[in-house]
């Protein structure tokens, strides 16, 4: 094989698999948005904007504020028990770090349904949380949480906590602490020194977690169907029916692209935030 | 002072995101159908997975898709990060930022352009479709795990061997592909992981005829916690925590 045909066949083979099967479909998905829902097909000419009048109204409007508020809660909750646990596998000593490190991966790598699903025995009315609550004498009666939105909150944030670890790891792990020693000799107090100092150098690791658990936290639909009963409908639970029960797809795809409009602005708030490698900070 | 609160705040949360998973492990064993308790130890559970055939069929078209997906992923994507790497073309930041959206983007709206696609390609649902779908999501991971590697390659390596004669293509054979091999295996992992672990997309690309097993456990689990669901948990588990290790073990010297 020659130059001009490797580099060919390389360029060619990424290229050709990224047009036809990541930005043909969504562009297929973004003219379907403007499509009739049809009476033998799933979609049909002529093109309306019936689907995005759908979408604007009351009762996707109330979706979408729903869905951010609880990806939203979901997020702080993860940031505010992840940060510190980043920070301190990030100041543990070399050959321990490693090791915790490593600890944080394997729930990563797993699958979400099967953590969320092993999250079941633990919060259900007979469950292991509620005997141990039970025999310690911190309650009378059991605790009914299974089913109810707040299981959906345990289980999104027990599924993705370590997606927002991971990012701040990465980026907590090339800081140099001497930026701090600098501060305290210059008389900055112990929080001051990380609030002034390590917060906003941490601040692309920071997005970067928060945007892997925000994203999924709304459009993870098997999560509120398994914790929450069905009952707790998030965004993704509603594009979901859209495609499979109530067979709207042009509904369905305007929601996913008002979604789709919404991530790429926060990608470009990423990107003014962060000038560097986008891409490596991320993973 | 803050030692102990330290370890205490690690310790707490590693309970938190190890223990539902011990649970579900030590349950796989549990001799009671129903029980939250536990009722002395059994090998019934496995037993009953390996002796359910349609079962063990699932488990094969998993497996299957994983393999294939994983390593048609793998060569798309390895050839992918060494064209980005060393060529300047048309279209390159594009294909990056292609390549970024696939990984940021959440699964359900990947299910849903590719579902439009075979649906638009009168494409019917079932292996073929799954097969595609599992690529395309496996690509981009692919991809940025090799590109990873090759990014911290001494460049005089690929100069050296032009200045001696040899082509692009032995280059890549002799001498880039070597040096990436732990990144390629790592990258096939994550791919094999990822393939067996999917839910979202593959809920919206699969067929009647293909079932899989994520889809299987999927609607068991709403219909409630049964031991033989957490013993069919437990092995996809054993799979997935061997490959994360070895994977882990592999990337290390790149840390």
């Amino acid at each position: 094989m020659n130059n001009q045909q490797f580099r060919f066949i390389s360029i060619a083979t990424i290229s050709v698999w990224m047009l036809l099967f990541a930005l043909f479909p969504l562009l297929i998905m973004l003219v379907s948005s403007f499509l009739s829902q049809g009476t033998d097909s799933f979609l049909e000419l002529p093109f309306s904007l019936s689907a995005y009048e759908t979408a604007f109204h009351y009762l996707y409007v109330r979706v979408f504020f729903r869905s951010f508020f609880w990806a939203g809660l979901t997020t702080i909750i993860c940031l505010l028990m992840g940060y510190p646990f980043a920070y301190l596998v990030a100041r543990a000593k070399e050959r321990v770090r490693m090791l915790l490190l490593f600890f944080i991966i394997i729930p990563f790598w797993t699958s979400s349904l099967i953590r969320a699903y092993a999250m079941i025995t633990i919060i259900k009315t007979n469950g292991l949380l509620n005997h141990w609550l039970l025999s310690w004498h911190l309650i009378k009666h059991p605790l009914h949480i299974l089913y109810t939105p707040i299981a959906v909150q345990i289980g999104l944030v027990y599924t993705l906590v370590s997606f927002m670890i991971l990012p701040i790891y990465a980026n907590l792990e090339k800081f140099d602490w001497r930026l701090v020693e600098a501060a305290r000799d210059l008389g900055a107090s112990k929080l001051r020194a990380f609030f002034k100092i390590v917060v906003p150098i941490s601040a692309p690791g920071i997005f970067s977690g928060c945007l892997l658990v925000f994203l999924p936290a709304m459009t993870l639909f098997f999560i509120p169907d398994i914790l929450g009963g069905a009952k707790t409908l998030l965004l993704g639970n509603v594009i979901q029916m859209e495609f499979l029960d109530s067979r709207n797809w042009p509904l369905g795809s305007a929601l996913s692209v008002i979604l789709t409009l919404l991530i790429a602005l926060l990608l470009i708030y990423y990107r003014k935030i962060n000038t560097s490698k986008s891409m490596r900070g991320l993973l | 002072m803050t030692r102990w609160f330290s370890r205490g705040y690690l310790s707490l949360m590693y309970l938190f995101l190890y223990l539902p998973i011990v649970v579900l492990v030590i349950f796989s064993f549990n001799n009671s159908v129903f029980s939250g308790l536990w009722h002395g130890f059994t090998w019934r559970w496995y037993h009953e997975l390996f002796n359910d055939s349609s079962l063990l069929t699932i488990a094969l078209h998993s497996g299957i898709i994983a393999v294939l997906a994983s390593t048609i992923a793998t060569i798309i994507g390895t050839l992918g990060a060494t064209a980005l790497f060393k060529y300047r073309f048309f279209g390159k930041q594009a294909l990056f930022g292609l390549l970024f959206i696939m990984i940021i983007i959440p699964d359900l709206v990947v299910g849903i352009a590719l579902l439009l696609l075979f649906h638009s390609l009168d494409m019917p649902l079932g292996f073929f479709s799954l097969l595609l779908a599992h690529i395309t999501f496996c690509v981009p991971f692919v991809f940025v795990t090799v590109y990873g590697r090759i990014v911290s390659l001494d460049k005089n390596l690929f100069e050296a061997a032009k200045d001696l004669g040899a082509t692009d293509w032995q280059v890549f054979v002799k001498i880039i592909f070597p040096l990436l091999i732990p990144a390629i295996i790592a990258g096939w992992m994550l791919s094999f992981t990822m393939s067996l672990d999917d839910v979202i997309i593959s809920f919206f690309v699969s067929g009647p005829g293909f079932q899989i097993l994520p889809l299987y456990i999927f609607s068991a689990v709403r219909l409630g916690v049964t031991p033989e669901i957490n013993a069919l948990c437990s092995l996809i588990l054993l799979v997935t925590i061997f490959l994360a290790i070895s994977s882990q073990y592999l990337l290390r010297g790149r840390r």
